[in-house]
């Protein structure tokens, strides 16, 4: 017994005097950090998820600091985080837009009362590795007959730090009230579906078909055909259909929603559709 | 006498090289390996603290451990000596030779657990050498290391001009650099002093 009671003495005693000692030194060698460094880390949201392109939060802080980098990467902050980060280091911010991830699919895996199936369809059964970058480099380029819709098996929820996107029937959306638009997602996408949206844009194609109509139809009864409805029905000019896929100039667009009802294939998306979808059930 | 501080100095730094010998503390030989002038810091700074690592581990090892019977905590008393000296050298170089602690990065903190200081110590213990021997020892060790590390950046310095096969480039042809060294060092091990 006393001989643990030394061992602990002893070890604990000479822990003691060490850590004594370690805090005399961290006071004699105290480096002097720049205020700001913390100022500016305290600005950022702390998530280290990535989408500036530095390090964490502290490797863009410091970044910023030492003035490699611009003010207002920081997808997350927002424009918050840009206006706190220029007020301390003296400098004028624009405006930055806050921007959320679209999925450009609506290629859902669905079956109506008659056992027709709707939205995408398989070519046949994929056995291989479960995720979405190895079903890309199979022969056939994975189970959809689609070439440009969501493989569904989630490459990009498994990167999201924020739990932001997920699979709902066989296709990822992304929730824009937890989307930061870091973009994580859309690099791991390996058909490249996903890209930033601005928030307050109201309307998005949800679809990234380039196949011309009937061979798009093919695939998937959610597909843009290019029959180019939304742009005769479109009263600013902001829809034009190039390569089969209509798509939205963001500086003439209203978000009147004159689109998402016209649209055969219901893959124009918009708040006012989702609010029609809620009444509907 | 003379012999036996040659004998530690030659084991130290070939016959016995801690690195390429006895392979302890391969994981800074690997990483700060790829530029020369880091190297050689992180040589030096290995070389201080074993050094002063011996020195300590001696005192307690020898003032604490045998009087009181305890020899069987030595691994765990040396590990919070040398965690200590290592984490006071972080903050003597963040403060003197910012430079240097960047270039060192994640290694220096490595020191802590690095079995190369751990070993000496240990080796001290084992061959039974008082406290000027245990510091030669220790000097010796991290000379030997130094050694090491300096002569393979300036391999891999040159290997990053050559034309290497794209799947061993980095880190396979690295190691098989490393792995040639230890073979080439094997030849030391018939010299001997004395």
């Amino acid at each position: 017994m006393t001989q643990i009671l030394i061992a602990i003495a002893v070890l604990g005693g000479m822990g003691l005097l060490l850590a004594l000692i370690l805090g005399a030194a961290a006071k004699v060698f105290a480096v002097q950090t720049d205020p700001r460094l913390e100022e500016l880390t305290a600005c950022l949201p702390g998530a280290n998820c990535g989408g500036c392109g530095y390090p964490g939060c502290a490797g863009y802080a410091q970044a910023v600091l030492s003035g490699t980098a611009e003010i207002g990467k920081c997808a997350s902050g927002g424009d918050a985080a840009a206006q706190q980060m220029g007020k301390i280091m003296g400098v004028e911010v624009g405006k930055v837009e806050q921007r959320v991830a679209l999925v450009r699919c609506s290629g859902y895996h669905g079956v109506d009362e008659s056992g027709k199936i709707l939205g995408a369809k398989q070519k046949g059964f994929y056995e291989g590795l479960q995720d979405c970058l190895s079903a890309t480099k199979v022969a056939g380029r994975g189970p959809l007959i689609c070439k440009f819709g969501c493989l569904g098996f989630g490459d990009c929820t498994k990167v999201c730090k924020y739990g932001a996107i997920s699979i709902v029937d066989g296709v990822a959306k992304v929730d824009p009230a937890v989307c930061v638009g870091c973009m994580r997602c859309a690099a791991a996408c390996p058909r490249s579906l996903i890209v930033p949206m601005k928030v307050g844009d109201e309307v998005s194609i949800a679809c990234a078909s380039k196949a011309k109509g009937a061979v798009t139809i093919r695939g998937c009864s959610a597909g843009c055909i290019g029959c180019g409805k939304c742009v005769k029905v479109c009263p600013t000019g902001a829809l034009t259909v190039d390569q089969n896929l209509a798509l939205i100039d963001y500086n003439k667009c209203t978000s009147c929603g004159k689109c998402i009802d016209v649209c055969p294939q219901k893959l124009i998306v918009g708040a006012r559709r989702e609010a029609v979808e809620a009444a509907a059930e | 006498m003379i012999g036996e501080i040659v004998g530690i100095l030659l084991a130290g730094l070939l016959t016995e090289n801690f690195i390429l010998v006895k392979f302890y503390g391969i994981c800074p030989f690997m990483g700060v390996s790829k530029k020369m002038d880091t190297a050689l810091g992180m040589g030096m700074a290995v070389t201080f603290v074993m050094g002063i690592a011996s020195a300590a581990c001696w005192a307690v090892n020898a003032l604490l451990l045998v009087p009181l019977e305890l020899e069987y905590m030595q691994t765990v008393a040396f590990i919070l000596v040398i965690a200590s000296i290592v984490q006071v050298v972080e903050m003597f170089l963040k403060k003197s030779v910012p430079a240097l602690y960047q270039a060192l990065g994640v290694y220096l903190p490595l020191i802590t657990t690095n079995c190369a200081v751990l070993g000496v110590a240990l080796v001290n213990v084992q061959e039974g050498y008082g406290f000027f021997f245990s510091v030669l020892n220790g000097v010796a060790g991290g000379a030997g290391f130094t050694l090491a590390i300096v002569l393979f950046s300036s391999i891999r310095e040159r290997m990053e001009e050559g034309d290497c096969p794209k799947s061993f480039r980095g880190f396979p042809i690295a190691l098989m650099a490393a792995g040639l060294l230890a073979l080439a060092f094997m030849g030391f091990s018939g010299l001997k002093i004395g």
